[in-house]
């Protein structure tokens, strides 16, 4: 009897890319509810067109590099950075800031470099400090969540999809009065006009730790992630070396003057902290590549994060910490290489 | 300096877990096939080269009689494995690496399976000395049988002191489970094998290691050592992990030391020997007959019972399917060794050889899985699963890149040499990269390239000495010339010039 030769190994594990991405899909899905029960349906609205825009960027960079449109377009990668760059985007973001966005995410940040694998930057950070350096203004508008006692009316479903196609709000209804600022931003402004941590906090936009809606979105990210790490699609390295860089500075802060530093439990739990310690520093392919190396980087972007929350210009400092320890990768796995075996005892 | 063994198992970092897939081929005895109608046994049976045939068609053979010779250092001694005629010496299709055709001895028996005489042993092992016991083995032409082939013979003659013998038994590779049928059945002919090559390696100590997952063969082995009442034998446990049965990755996991890169076992004092070999060892001496036959595990749900089979070396796959219950279904694969290192072979005509410890018949879907083996190759997304496998602590993604870039020094330095092509990288890619064919390749361009260098350098060297050979007679021509224009002619050497002129016109003259 004959049979076929290929060569060894023949067996695989079943993990692939496509698998991974969609495992990472689904964990931020629950997150995705939150924020959608929290900040109305512009939150799903910018997942949409951010998708839309970084499959057609994808097709068109795929096309005019020659490669397989049907191969890289079905692996999700493209998706899971627009999913990301979207949700850190304000509820209320008109469609073309989120087009161009995620056209500098992967027609920039990730095809310019090569593709899928060979990026340097995080796309979906690349893209979202694109758009806080471009947008200033517009990337400060959150909306407050929608909690009974905060003093606020909501817009319709209808009206947000309106006002993210085509800019226009209902009559007697300004920007202005909409929006406000996170209570990260809050923190920051009111901090430097010499209020104390009590007295900011003491706004209804803040919650236990970190901000109402906020703490809650970020337990559910947080669930997420150890699903993931259940299923074994990411390592604990860099989420816990993330979480335990912010939380070791935040700490620090704390314990030399309450009054001017944030809890740490207000770190943990504001902003992208959970998302980022997650979903995008673990990022394999802008990450450093051996354990020891996951900690470093990890450690990190928690310190830089903190670093410019607390002493930056901008409110939150995930996006910046990650692409700057983004740059140190290489220089990580060179000095965390592992051991060869019989070389270097 | 103290030497200390862990005999509790411990958990390397690298490694995969594949299912390990044995139960089904253990749960029955070794089966003993009868000596088969007709064998073609390879001359390419070693670590070296291939031996050479001292029979020719149309002689007898007997069981177990020389039929070809080793011819250098890693080359061994091959048996006729049946008795009967030899028919031919001809090239065939057997196993090895490439499919490539061997020159092999084929015999059709004569269903008697008379053993060759007189047998070589007839002394007490104990009583001999331990250059006697090695020259005893290498006459019975048995080679590592975990699949390396290398002469035990010279393997035990290295030279070095050696502080303990390790005898492997750890199959961590999936499906293969020749090694622990082994030690479940026959513990005491190992043990006894054990002391036979203690003896003839000088040492005074020697650890079993087994598996964590082969419960059965720990007992028996246990029971067989209280048996022996031998204080010098321990049993040690390794993690079922796979490759934690490789050499280099049980001797660190055991003694926790490693080989230095590129050197062997011997260079740190321990000699590693398959369980399997120390059986034959031990089958020879209580025998006579030499390394004839061996245990091949034939599984995979492509036959109908999987069992673990002592077949005459040269025995045609297809008789081993046969034994087995036949092909269930079509197989989509025909293996010889396991899932991991194993090779794909083209036919089942082609015959055993002494490394074949395993033979799967993989149904369609049972190793890889349907949509895994049509995934298209994909580029490294430096998830690092390799790097967290890799046994031998390389970074197969930055190899990757150094094989496109065809960087031999970056190669060099991250270690490719150290590469042991066992395919965990493979394994757990998510990307689905041929890492391990990629390597093997890239292995055999660096050797070649090395070999050139090599070449080169001789070249180079072979030139300068000629060319400073020239130098040298240019200068003393010259230095001779100067003497000469600035000595004075004597009549003596005119003389002898006119002779030899005049004897050079005679010599004209003479030839036509």
């Amino acid at each position: 009897m004959k049979f076929s030769t290929a060569t060894g190994p023949h067996w695989r594990a079943a993990d692939n890319v496509p698998a991974i991405m969609r495992q990472v899909l689904y964990a931020l899905t629950p997150a995705l509810l939150m924020y959608t029960w929290f900040f109305g349906i512009g939150v799903l609205l910018n997942c949409l067109i951010a998708s839309a825009a970084a499959l057609a960027t994808e097709a068109v960079a795929l096309k005019l590099r020659h490669r397989s449109i049907e191969v890289f377009l079905t692996d999700y990668s493209v998706v899971v950075a627009a999913v990301l760059l979207a949700l850190a985007l304000p509820p209320l973001t008109p469609w073309w800031i989120t087009v161009t966005g995620t056209v500098f995410a992967i027609g920039f940040a990730k095809h310019l470099y090569g593709g899928l694998g060979y990026n340097i930057f995080n796309p979906a950070m690349a893209g979202y400090v694109v758009l806080l350096i471009s947008f200033p203004e517009e990337m400060t508008r959150w909306l407050p969540p929608d909690i009974g006692d905060i003093d606020y009316q909501p817009l319709s479903w209808l009206q947000s999809i309106q006002y993210t196609l085509t800019g226009s709000l209902p009559d007697a209804l300004t920007l202005d009065a909409l929006t406000r600022a996170t209570p990260l931003d809050t923190m920051k402004t009111e901090l430097s006009r010499m209020l104390t941590v009590d007295e900011i906090r003491a706004s209804p936009l803040f919650g236990d730790f970190g901000g109402r809606g906020w703490e809650w979105i970020n337990n559910v990210i947080a669930l997420g992630g150890i699903w993931l790490l259940y299923k074994k699609v990411i390592r604990w390295h860099i989420p816990v070396a993330m979480l335990t860089g912010l939380l070791g500075m935040a700490t620090l802060g704390y314990l030399i003057d309450p009054a001017t530093h944030a809890s740490p439990g207000f770190h943990l739990f504001s902003g992208g902290t959970m998302l980022c310690a997650f979903f995008i520093a673990t990022d394999p392919v802008t990450a450093a590549a051996s354990n020891r190396g996951k900690i470093f980087y990890g450690a990190g972007i928690g310190i830089l994060t903190y670093a410019i929350r607390a002493w930056g210009s901008y409110p939150d400092g995930i996006a910046f910490a990650v692409l700057l320890m983004n740059m140190t990768v290489p220089m990580i796995d060179r000095m965390t290489k592992p051991a060869i075996y019989g070389r270097d005892p | 300096m103290l030497h200390t063994y862990n005999l509790q198992p411990r958990r390397p970092s690298w490694g995969i877990r594949a299912e390990a897939r044995k139960a089904e081929s253990t749960g029955h005895a070794i089966v003993i096939a009868p000596p088969p109608r007709e064998v073609a046994i390879s001359l390419n049976q070693s670590a070296g080269r291939p031996a050479v045939p001292i029979v020719e068609p149309g002689e007898k053979v007997s069981t177990g009689q020389p039929v070809a010779r080793a011819t250098a250092p890693g080359s061994a001694d091959i048996h006729a494995s049946i008795s009967g005629l030899v028919v031919a010496v001809e090239e065939r299709l057997v196993f090895s690496a490439h499919h490539s055709m061997e020159t092999a001895i084929v015999i059709r028996g004569d269903g008697t399976d008379e053993d060759f005489t007189p047998h070589p042993v007839a002394n007490d092992p104990m009583s001999m000395t331990p250059a006697e016991i090695r020259q005893t083995i290498a006459g019975a032409g048995i080679v590592g049988l975990g699949g390396a082939m290398f002469p035990t013979a010279e393997k035990l003659s290295c030279g070095a002191r050696i502080h303990a013998l390790i005898l492997n038994g750890v199959e961590c590779e999936p499906y293969i489970s020749c090694d622990e049928v082994l030690l479940r059945y026959r513990a005491a002919r190992v043990l006894r094998g054990a002391q036979i090559l203690m003896r003839a390696a000088g040492t005074q100590r020697c650890i079993v290691a087994v598996e964590t997952d082969m419960p059965e063969a720990r007992v028996a082995v246990h029971e067989a050592l209280e048996t022996l009442n031998d204080d010098r034998i321990d049993v040690s446990q390794v993690t079922a992990k796979y490759p934690s049965g490789g050499e280099r990755q049980v001797l660190e996991l055991i003694t926790g030391r490693q080989v230095p890169s590129g050197g062997l076992p011997q260079d740190i004092g321990y000699l590693c020997q398959n369980v399997g070999t120390a059986a034959a060892v031990a089958d020879f001496f209580a025998t006579g007959r030499p390394l004839i036959s061996r245990i091949v595990t034939v599984t995979g749900q492509g036959v109908s019972r999987p069992v673990n089979i002592e077949a005459r070396i040269g025995t045609p796959i297809a008789e081993l399917i046969a034994m087995a219950g036949g092909y269930r279904g079509t197989p989509a694969k025909l293996i010889a060794g396991g899932p991991m290192m194993g090779i794909a072979l083209p036919d089942d005509g082609i015959p055993i050889s002494k490394a074949n410890n395993c033979i799967i018949a993989a149904a369609p879907g049972e190793l890889m899985e349907t949509a895994a083996e049509h995934q298209p190759e994909l580029p490294c997304i430096r998830c690092s699963e390799c790097l967290q496998a890799c046994p031998a602590g390389l970074q197969p993604q930055e190899l990757l890149v150094a094989c496109r870039q065809q960087d031999r020094q970056a190669l060099e330095s991250l270690g490719l040499p150290d590469c042991l092509e066992c395919g965990c990288c493979d394994y757990v890619c998510p990307s689905a990269i041929p890492l391990t064919a990629r390597f093997s390749l890239a292995k055999i361009g660096f050797r070649q390239a090395q070999l050139e260098e090599r070449r080169a350098l001789h070249a180079r060297q072979r030139f300068e000495a000629r060319e400073a050979r020239l130098q040298q007679q240019a200068v003393q021509r010259e230095h001779e010339l100067q003497e000469q224009s600035a000595g004075v002619v004597s009549d003596s050497q005119i003389d002898a010039v006119m002779a030899r002129v005049a004897r050079d016109k005679n010599a004209d003259t003479e030839k036509p």
